[in-house]
């Protein structure tokens, strides 16, 4: 388990592309040292026993909320589209997803 | 203009003046925002001061109060934590990511204290999407305690804290994942108070981490959190995780008696690390609760320890993924140079984050993927049913718990923020109560070399009643709440 804890540029490397979050190389190297320390002090966990425990998602133990399938007020378009960085018209523009 | 003396107003007071017409609203606001004027340089407490919506909410309030209808909050001059949304006014939660940003519609919590016509004075600073212990991680600003300014006002709602604190509003709204609440209150020297989970509405919040969050009040007192927390709480269909449960009346239970009240204090609160000026105050407060009659007794909580670890792991998973929606695309910073979709996603999300967020989102991802994700993330899960199951058993012998909020009063700016993990230890007296979903506050409970100490209550599940008797007891038996800073 003390391995686990030790991550490797490479690690670091993939995970700064899963979350698109880009990184220089000393930006990686801080962030390795700094993810194994906060990892390493989360192995304490290991001491606890959880044979046959069942985990908690959230606190209150709620069911999903179903309500009835009814016409409700909503935002109009150009409240929604407000905030829109590239707005055209009614859409949103983006750069080509298939090249 | 009638000239007010601002330190000392709560609610109670603020209520008195406007309705004998001692004041009016408009009178009250505007010697809030001079003084907000004066001393922001000092303080940085706001990152938006909402001039001309106040004035609008004070003149709405006042011609309310000249028709006999007001409630508790009308007219009274307040503050949102800045991930708090509010229609028309931004909300940046401190973040490069939003400083643009301006939500269409109202958060919960903002519905109800506008229907209540409270003056909206502006929005209080944090650390970036409320990750952190020192409103340091701020993109915008650093926002310095009013008790001393070159020390940090603790956080994430430092700005909330700090304004109280300065008496730049008569209360605020903060939000707390891990004790962003409750630290800043200590360090501040002000009453901050985490509901139950589910008790306040989260709709309208920007959401960290969603099992965790909850929003909850920053007052001058306890009754004032009592009747701020009165106007919040309630089912909301729009959040999911709401409560459907009846609001009891706060502030009408509210006792100086303590007879036959059972305290526990759990002996994992009170640890090496512990500042001695900290201990010893907690240690004074016991006596003063034994004093009132409370039945004052020894409890342990042995997986306490494991609190922090579970949090650095459940918290950052959750922030992973609410924060997978900062695209660039549909509102946001936005990149627009890129070549590709790809890499202005990627150019948005690296320019738009700051250090602590993308360490947070980073942490999250690696504990979610595969390979680990039974090791950290379901581990910490099991391990979070263990803590909720021993507060449910202490609480079968308890009322409160009490101990210190944070283990040391208010540090130096810059002294903890290159190094995360003892960063991270700022929270570990307050983020069990947000591992388990129960209630707790912070009270100022003494001065150590002029810095405020919190004492700290926890309550079970949805006994807020409890959580506000044993603080507003305590409160009442000491003159600590009537101390300000020097400002």
């Amino acid at each position: 388990m003390s391995k686990l804890t030790d991550l490797s540029i490479e690690e670091i490397r993939q995970i700064s592309v899963l979350t698109r979050i880009a990184m220089t190389e000393d930006e990686l190297e801080v962030m390795r040292t700094q993810m194994s320390n906060i990892l390493d002090s989360v192995t304490i966990l290991n001491e606890v026993d959880t044979e046959d425990v069942e985990p908690t998602g959230h606190s209150v133990n709620i069911k999903s909320v179903m309500r009835e399938d009814q016409k409700q007020d909503s935002l109009t378009q150009d409240e929604t589209l407000l905030n829109a960085p590239h707005r055209d018209g009614s859409f949103i523009r983006i750069k080509a997803v298939l090249e | 203009m009638e000239s007010v003396n601002l330190e000392m107003i709560t609610i109670a007071e603020a209520r008195r003046l406007l309705d004998n017409k001692e004041v009016s609203a408009l009178e009250l606001t505007k010697n809030y925002l001079e003084r907000i004027k004066i001393l922001e340089k000092d303080i940085d407490a706001f990152v938006t001061v909402t001039e001309d919506r106040a004035l609008e909410d004070a003149n709405l309030a006042d011609k309310r109060i000249g028709e006999g209808t007001q409630t508790n909050l009308t007219g009274i001059p307040m503050q949102l934590k800045d991930n708090i949304c509010y229609s028309g006014i931004p909300t940046t939660c401190s973040s490069k990511m939003l400083e643009n940003f301006v939500p269409p519609y109202d958060a919960s919590v903002s519905a109800y204290l506008k229907k209540e016509n409270s003056v909206l004075l502006g929005k209080g600073n944090l650390d970036e999407f409320a990750m952190g212990s020192s409103t340091e991680n701020s993109a915008l600003k650093s926002t310095k305690n009013p008790w001393d300014t070159n020390r940090v006002p603790g956080g994430s709602s430092g700005g909330p804290a700090a304004a109280v604190a300065a008496s730049e509003c008569v209360f605020s709204l903060g939000s707390d994942t891990g004790g962003s609440i409750r630290q800043p209150a200590s360090l501040c020297g002000v009453v901050g108070m985490k509901p139950t989970y589910g008790l306040v509405s989260r709709f309208g919040l920007v959401a960290f981490a969603s099992s965790l969050d909850q929003i909850g009040p920053l007052t001058k007192n306890v009754e004032d959190s009592a009747l701020v927390l009165q106007s919040i709480a309630g089912y909301d269909s729009r959040d999911s995780t709401s409560l459907d449960v009846k609001i009891p009346d706060y502030v009408s239970n509210l006792t100086t008696d303590l007879k036959g009240f059972r305290i526990g204090i759990p002996k994992e609160y009170f640890i090496e690390g512990i500042s001695s000026g900290v201990e010893k105050s907690i240690l004074d407060a016991v006596e003063v609760l034994k004093g009132l009659g409370a039945d004052v007794r020894e409890v342990s909580l042995p997986h306490t320890k494991y609190a922090l670890a579970v949090y650095y792991i459940i918290a950052p998973s959750e922030a992973s993924a609410n924060l997978a929606r900062y695209d660039g695309v549909k509102y946001g910073f936005s990149e627009k140079d890129a070549e590709t979709m790809w890499a202005g996603l990627e150019n948005t999300r690296s320019n738009g984050f700051g250090p602590e967020v993308k360490r947070r989102i980073m942490l999250g991802a690696y504990a979610l993927s595969a390979g680990y994700y039974d090791a950290f993330y379901l581990k910490a899960q099991k391990v979070r049913t263990l803590i909720r199951q021993e507060f449910e058993d202490v609480f079968k012998n308890v009322d409160v718990l009490a101990m210190p909020t944070s283990p040391t009063t208010a540090f130096r700016i810059g002294d903890k923020i290159d190094d995360p993990l003892q960063m991270y230890l700022n929270d570990i007296f307050t983020i069990p109560a947000n591992i388990a979903g129960i209630p707790g506050i912070s009270i100022p409970a003494g001065l150590v070399d002029g810095l405020p100490v919190g004492l700290q209550f926890m309550a079970g599940t949805l006994q807020e009643a409890n959580l506000f008797k044993a603080a507003y007891a305590y409160e009442q038996a000491t003159d600590w709440h009537n101390q300000s800073p020097s400002i």
